[in-house]
């Protein structure tokens, strides 16, 4: 079974981020760069889905700079077979829709059984991929999965999706979309092993021609990012805790509305 | 001149860190607390492989050199980890390296791949009570009869030695005195059995890394066979010498690693902590020691990845791996001792986790090579002045 995992760079979670010169970005200087983790679910449980099954592809991919080749060596280290890296001026300032039509183009060529995407990638959290992608590729689609067993035939997958207290349990005929939530798995470490055969696995670049695409100026323009105004400073209500509870209330119903 | 590491290197720093990362700083704390071998940090450094890292892949390593253990050994101290973490990954790297270089094809075969599988734990024996840094005095002897060594004496500081299933153990097999003009000779490495039969171990209280035991051994009638000798038969120290300075390089990159974690926490407080309504890191007084300290830990490094390009890239490097070692345990100390201080009161509290690494840093200015050793080894080979001692 071939399974295509599209993956994004972003900041380290623990980044500060702030706002660039350019107040359209971020400042990228010192930023320390890691494949977004819901992702990296995806990968895990692709890597689970080839060892269970005994054989299989795990083919990585992503849109993005020339620096988003270090995610993809990060996924062949955990031990995805090859990758692909679509990198063209075409897509710089891509919108989620732009991204969407060149991963559907890219998965219509490499025609997997089963796309896994992460739910939503932590620096912008769109969360729009899977479901766009799905759709440009007429593909059933399900969202934020905490389990997924493929069937012995290889022709369907039943996906549990989480939803409030109970999970939603789904029979999907591959090909099909599905994104990962937290829980699904715990991704692994890459071995030392997995890092040193990582340099000998192949990261073919795609340009937008290979796909027959051609720019198509994005929908959606950042105008600006602005930074949210300093949290109010809490409030301390001092007293006997009888008084300071009644205080409590009023204040919540009175100055906050929020009772 | 490239100060860029590969894009290898650079996964390696990168994996290394968020694995050893996932082990809080209570993790340690606790394991410092309670004097317990940190097994399961082990046990994660094991199952991905990192324990093989410079045993050559024909043996199931991963053949690598000493930058990459440096990187490996930097990122687990700078992750918090300190020498509780440093050392028994230390101890998969040092000790077998005069066993790649020098031992015969078939103790290569039959240990090498188990110690890159991470299932030996080792011990080191060279350090005597009444030899100390002079270690042509050593009074641990051994005997032949017939295809055996029979050994029989007392070490000390030996590390592992509560949990070790081998030892890489120094003895004399002639006496000194028939060697009087060459007195370092007449010593012989032996890759031997723990074999707790034969060898009683006390375990030595000291002021840091309680989670990983150092001990006095002594040993009565160790029998070893002919075939576990490592090297040629009286040759022991000079095989142990050229994996000095590989040791050197990872004593002096992990005090830099546990220079860094302390600072990090330490300018991490300095900004939060408010005092005569200012953070305290506004002061000169804590920010200036706290850059000082930066800076000396950053030349440090650069010496210690200096000395490791040179040892891979088959240079000479008696000169670099020792100034290393020598900066950085200087530098790792004040770096602690500075971040100690920024956290005034609380510093002094194990809770803020910098008086571990205080404790532990203070062990490179004396193990395993002392300050006054380093030095007296620039003074000699590389200013050429009269020898000393
Ligand atoms: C935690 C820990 C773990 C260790 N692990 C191991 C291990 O696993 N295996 C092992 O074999 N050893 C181990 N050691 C021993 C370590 O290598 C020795 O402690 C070190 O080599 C110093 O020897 P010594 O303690 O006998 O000091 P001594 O030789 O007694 O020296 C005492 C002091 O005198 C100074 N001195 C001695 N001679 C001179 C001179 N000529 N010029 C100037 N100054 C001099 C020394 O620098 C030192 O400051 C460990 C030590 C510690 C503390
Ligand atoms: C073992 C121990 C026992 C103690 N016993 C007692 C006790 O019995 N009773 C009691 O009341 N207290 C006690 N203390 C508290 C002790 O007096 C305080 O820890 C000390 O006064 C420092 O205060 P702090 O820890 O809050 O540090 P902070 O005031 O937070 O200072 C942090 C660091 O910033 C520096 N700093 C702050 N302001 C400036 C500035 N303007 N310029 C330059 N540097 C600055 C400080 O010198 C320090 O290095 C004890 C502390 C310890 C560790």
């Amino acid at each position: 079974m071939k399974i295509l995992v599209p993956i994004k760079q972003v900041p380290d979670t623990a980044t500060q981020v702030k706002i660039g010169a350019d107040p359209k970005g971020i400042d990228t200087t010192g930023i320390t760069w890691i494949v977004s983790p819901y992702d990296e679910y995806a990968v895990e449980e692709a890597l689970r889905i080839k060892e269970k099954r005994g054989q299989g592809e795990v083919v990585a991919v992503t849109l993005g700079s020339e620096r988003a080749k270090e995610a993809l060596r990060s996924c062949l280290a955990m031990g995805a077979d090859r990758a692909l890296h679509l990198s063209d001026p075409a897509w710089e300032n891509a919108d989620t829709l732009t991204v969407a039509r060149a991963l559907a183009a890219v998965i219509k060529q490499e025609a997997p059984q089963l796309v896994l995407f992460g739910r939503q990638a932590i620096d912008d959290d769109m969360g729009a991929m899977p479901a766009q992608v799905a759709e440009l590729l007429g593909w059933p689609c399900a969202s934020w999965i905490m389990e997924e067993t493929i069937s012995d035939d290889g022709k369907s997958v039943r996906a549990g999706r989480q939803v409030e207290g109970a999970l939603d349990i789904f029979n999907i005929p591959l090909p099909c979309v599905l994104s990962a939530q937290k829980g699904l798995n715990e991704p692994r470490y890459p071995t030392l092993k997995g890092i040193m055969g990582a340099k000998k696995k192949e990261i073919k670049d795609v340009k937008a021609a290979d796909l027959g695409l051609a720019a198509d100026g994005a929908q959606l323009l950042v105008v600006a990012l602005e930074a949210l105004p300093p949290r109010p400073p809490g409030r301390v209500i001092p007293g006997e805790p009888a008084e300071a509870v009644k205080e409590l209330v009023r204040s919540l119903r009175e100055d906050a509305k929020a009772i | 001149m490239d100060f860029a590491f590969t894009e290898q290197q650079e996964m390696i720093k990168k994996e290394v860190a968020a694995l050893a990362r996932s082990f809080s700083l209570d993790y340690w704390l606790e394991k410092d607390r309670k004097a317990e071998y940190p097994v399961e940090f082990i046990e994660a450094f094991k199952k991905n492989g990192w324990l093989g890292i410079v045993i050559p892949e024909e043996y199931g390593g991963s053949g690598l050199g000493v930058t990459e253990a440096s990187i490996l050994l930097h990122e687990i101290c700078a992750a918090g980890a300190g020498t509780s973490g440093a050392s028994p990954i230390h101890f998969y790297v040092f000790p077998p390296m005069p066993l790649i270089k020098h031992a015969s094809e078939a103790l290569k075969r039959r240990y090498l791949p188990r110690i890159a599988a991470g299932d030996i734990i080792m011990s080191f024996g060279v350090t005597e009570p009444n030899a100390g840094t002079d270690t042509s005095r050593i009074q641990t002897r051994a005997e032949k009869k017939e295809r055996r060594w029979v050994i029989n004496g007392r070490k000390v500081w030996n590390t592992n030695a509560q949990h070790a299933t081998k030892i890489l153990l120094l003895a004399r097999t002639t006496p000194r005195e028939q060697v009087a003009q060459k007195p370092f000779k007449g010593m012989t490495l032996f890759f031997a059995d723990f074999d707790r039969s034969r060898i009683t171990v006390r375990e030595i209280e000291k002021l840091g890394r309680a989670a990983v035991d150092s001990n006095e051994i002594f040993i009565d009638n160790l029998e070893v066979p002919e075939e576990d000798v490592v090297g040629q038969v009286g040759e022991g120290f000079y095989h142990l010498l050229d994996s000095l300075n590989p040791e050197r390089i990872l004593t002096g990159i992990e005090a830099v690693g546990i220079g860094k974690a302390a600072l990090e926490r330490a300018v991490q407080y300095a900004k939060e902590r408010v005092v005569f309504d200012r953070p305290i890191g506004k002061n000169q007084a804590i920010a200036h020691p706290l850059a000082q300290a930066w800076a000396k830990v950053e030349t440090a490094e650069l010496m210690c990845w200096k000395a490791a390009w040179l040892f891979d890239h088959g240079r000479p490097c008696g000169a670099e791996a020792n100034t290393a070692k020598l900066m950085a345990a200087e530098a790792g100390f004040e770096a602690c001792d500075v971040a100690l201080q920024t956290f005034g009161g609380y510093g002094y509290a194990k809770e803020f986790y910098v008086e571990r690494l205080w404790r532990e840093i203070r062990l490179y200015k004396i193990a395993p090579v002392s300050q006054q050793m380093a030095l007296n080894y620039l003074s000699e080979h590389v200013l050429g002045l009269p020898k000393s001692y």
